[in-house]
């Protein structure tokens, strides 16, 4: 019987094997992959805003993915690579090294600026992009870092547009309110937003009656809630974070507190569903200025269905997140190069028109984008509707609100 | 502001009540066992977190769980105590200080990995109703939880002196080894009274719930206040306790009212400071060797 097996068998054996082995790598390579980092909260503190910062991110990524990708880089996919800020700023500091280390091209976070300062300061020194979700601190983009992009406004811009819608909404219904009672957390977010509140609603014509700070976090609600009845001022003006936005709304409501309006500047609870959900007596017609989406764009309201559906809140965290990427994306498409160095300059050079938020084309300013706008929201029956300005709104605004049945 | 002294002085004595329902639990610990309990601020959390969740799940009223929460407190207090606080520290009371350190990490962080930092609070039908005294609306809840408050002092007073296992207790707490020649089992009697412990502020975590929120951090905003009260009370005694907690909540109600809510807590402090000056064993507890 002859032998069949030979050298030369055996060569095409091995071939065949070897060919057999390495097809899937190289039909993988067929699917170029471009990483993005998401640096957030995980876990901490500010656990809730981070991971709902992740869950924006990655509707954003999905969506993109499923319309072909970075199309100028061969439908590259976006994979994100997610890391845990831990809501402590040395952690978000050196999480940056485990980015580079990914070798993502840009990444986005960190839902507060400061864990934002941390990272962008120690990713500048490796050339990588940071596009801020939220850092309202001025001091994010005054640094002169190149890296630095900041899609969302500071709070000094909020700040600005809230008093001005508010002197809209107040001409708009006869001026109603003259005096006004601002209650805010004695930190340097609290004190900076009286200080400016202090400065410019005079301005508008409203007297601040009664200026009212408090610790973080605070117990009892109550002899704020007298003093504002006390002040009979015609609008609160609350600059606090959820926990204790809460229990001064409950208070205000159990001391019978008489206002024509609350209107909050970034508030801790105004713009969150969640405090809709469980304080829904208390929570109606409250008013806010802060980060939403445009509700009327199509892939707002295709997000909106994918958070429900997942089972999430559907926060302004989700929202500016799911824009970031947006930005990122964009920036690749045009770039069409992963290079870090590249991506700062395609960032810079950004007139992206395209997000889920309601502005105009990007454009960055020593790293500000300039056309980003806080919007008014406000709360009605379970849902939170955006109200101000007009050309995005999804209900009337009601100002001053009905007066409540005691 | 006259107008608001009486208001914020009622207001004051209603969450005195809950300081002095936090501190009872502790005083009672500390009062046989002669340890700073750390966890009591962890069970506090892990206590409104079961209230919440029996209330998010089963729609049970915060205030009808109470017989469902504290035997199962008590439990947990007694289980800590036998099974992990004494096996561990060996008798020596700085083990168990880090040991009650130890447990409290733990907890918080078990907490914050199961539930993350998300507030919660619960969505009842009476949670904005008010009671007015004097003219002051009072939060319904706060009312309970005065009520409730000023019932349970004298009844876990009354069982330390009328029961068997009250005189058990309070014998190991003066003698612990005349109270073991006696035939008294010291590990249970000091398990029982850990878990008397626990259940007091568990009582308080469904007096709080209505109004207050529960987050992984919640049980820092109440144990500092708590450990001031009983000593600003006296360490160990039950009527110093509910005392030092009404008496804190009223300065801080005012110190907030006449000095800013910012510096509301330094009223706290500084009685605090005034009464271990002019007397440092606290309102009604026993001098050293006494």
């Amino acid at each position: 019987m002859k032998n069949t097996f030979n050298r030369r068998s055996l060569l095409q054996g091995t071939g065949a094997l070897a060919l057999g082995v390495s097809a899937p790598s190289v039909l993988r390579a067929q699917t170029p992959i471009v990483k993005v980092g998401v640096l957030e909260p995980l876990t901490g503190n500010l656990a809730y805003n981070g991971t709902q910062c992740a869950a924006g991110a990655k509707f954003a990524a999905e969506t993109i993915n499923a319309a072909g990708g970075i199309k100028s880089m061969g439908g590259a996919k976006i994979e994100l690579v997610i890391v845990d800020a831990q809501s402590r700023p040395e952690v978000a500091a050196s999480a940056v090294d485990t980015l580079v280390e990914a070798n993502v091209c840009a990444f986005t976070g960190a839902t507060a600026s400061a864990l934002g300062l941390a990272s962008s300061q120690a990713a500048a020194k490796y050339n990588l992009a940071q596009v801020f979700s939220i850092g309202t601190a001025e001091t994010v983009v005054s640094r002169g870092l190149p890296n630095v992009f900041r899609f969302t406004p500071g709070v000094n811009k909020c700040t600005s547009i809230a008093l001005d819608n508010l002197k809209l909404l107040n001409q708009g219904a006869g001026n109603v309110v003259k005096t006004a009672a601002i209650v805010h957390e004695d930190g340097p977010f609290g004190s900076n937003m009286a200080k400016i509140l202090t400065e410019e609603l005079p301005k508008q014509g409203i007297q601040i009656v009664e200026t009212i700070p408090h610790p973080t976090p605070h117990r009892d609600f109550s002899n704020i809630a007298l003093r504002v009845k006390a002040s009979k001022a015609d609008i609160l003006i609350p600059s606090n974070y959820i926990n204790e936005y809460t229990l001064m709304a409950r208070a205000l409501n159990q001391q019978r507190v008489e206002l024509k309006a609350i209107y909050s500047i970034l508030g801790g609870a105004a713009s969150n569903i969640k405090f809709v959900r469980e304080n829904n007596e208390v929570a109606q017609y409250v008013m806010d200025c802060n980060h939403w989406y445009d509700p009327t764009k199509a892939e707002s309201k295709a997000l909106a269905a994918k958070v429900a559906a997942a089972g999430l809140d559907l926060t302004y965290d989700v929202m500016v997140s799911y824009a970031t990427i947006q930005v990122i994306a964009d920036a690749l498409e045009r770039g069409a190069s992963a290079d870090r160095q590249k991506m700062i300059a395609s960032l810079a050079a950004s007139t992206f028109d395209k997000s889920i938020m309601p502005y105009g084309p990007t454009k960055f300013v020593n790293g500000d984008n300039t056309s980003a706008q806080p919007v008014n929201t406000q709360i009605r029956g379970d849902k939170i509707e955006l109200v101000f300005p007009k050309q995005y709104a999804s209900a009337e605004a009601v100002f001053p609100m009905p007066v409540k049945k005691n | 502001m006259s107008i608001l002294i009486i208001p914020a002085i009622l207001s004051g004595m209603m969450m005195g009540a809950v300081y002095a329902l936090v501190a009872l639990g502790l005083t009672l610990i500390y009062g046989v066992l002669h340890i700073i309990n750390f966890t009591h601020g962890s069970l506090l959390m892990l206590a409104l977190y079961v209230v919440y969740f029996l209330n998010l799940q089963l729609g049970l009223d915060p205030y009808w769980v109470i017989p469902i929460v504290l035997p199962l407190f008590f439990i947990l207090g007694y289980c800590l105590q036998r099974g992990l606080i004494a096996p561990m520290s060996g008798g020596s009371e700085q083990n168990v200080l880090l040991i009650t350190l130890a447990i409290s990490l733990m907890i918080d962080n078990l907490a914050l990995y199961f539930w993350t930092s998300n507030t919660r609070s619960v969505d009842i039908a009476y949670a904005y109703d008010t009671v007015e005294i004097f003219g002051a609306l009072l939060p319904f809840g706060r009312v309970v939880a005065f009520v409730v408050a000023l019932g349970v002092a004298p009844l876990v007073w009354a069982f330390m002196v009328f029961t068997r296992t009250g005189s058990a207790i309070r014998a190991v707490a003066i003698e612990k080894r005349g109270a073991e020649l006696v035939g008294i089992d010291v590990n249970h009697t000091y398990a029982i009274c850990f878990g008397i412990g626990t259940a007091c502020v568990a009582l308080a975590a469904c007096l709080l719930l209505p109004t207050f929120y529960v987050t992984p951090q919640v049980g820092y905003t109440f144990v500092l206040v708590a450990f001031t009260t009983v000593v600003l009370g006296g360490m160990g005694s039950l009527p110093g306790a509910l005392l030092a907690g009404l008496l804190l909540g009223i300065i801080e109600s005012l110190c907030g009212l006449f000095l800013g809510e910012s510096l509301g807590q330094i009223g706290i402090f500084l009685a605090f400071i005034l009464i271990l000056f002019f007397k440092p064993s606290g309102l009604f507890g026993k001098r050293a060797g006494a």
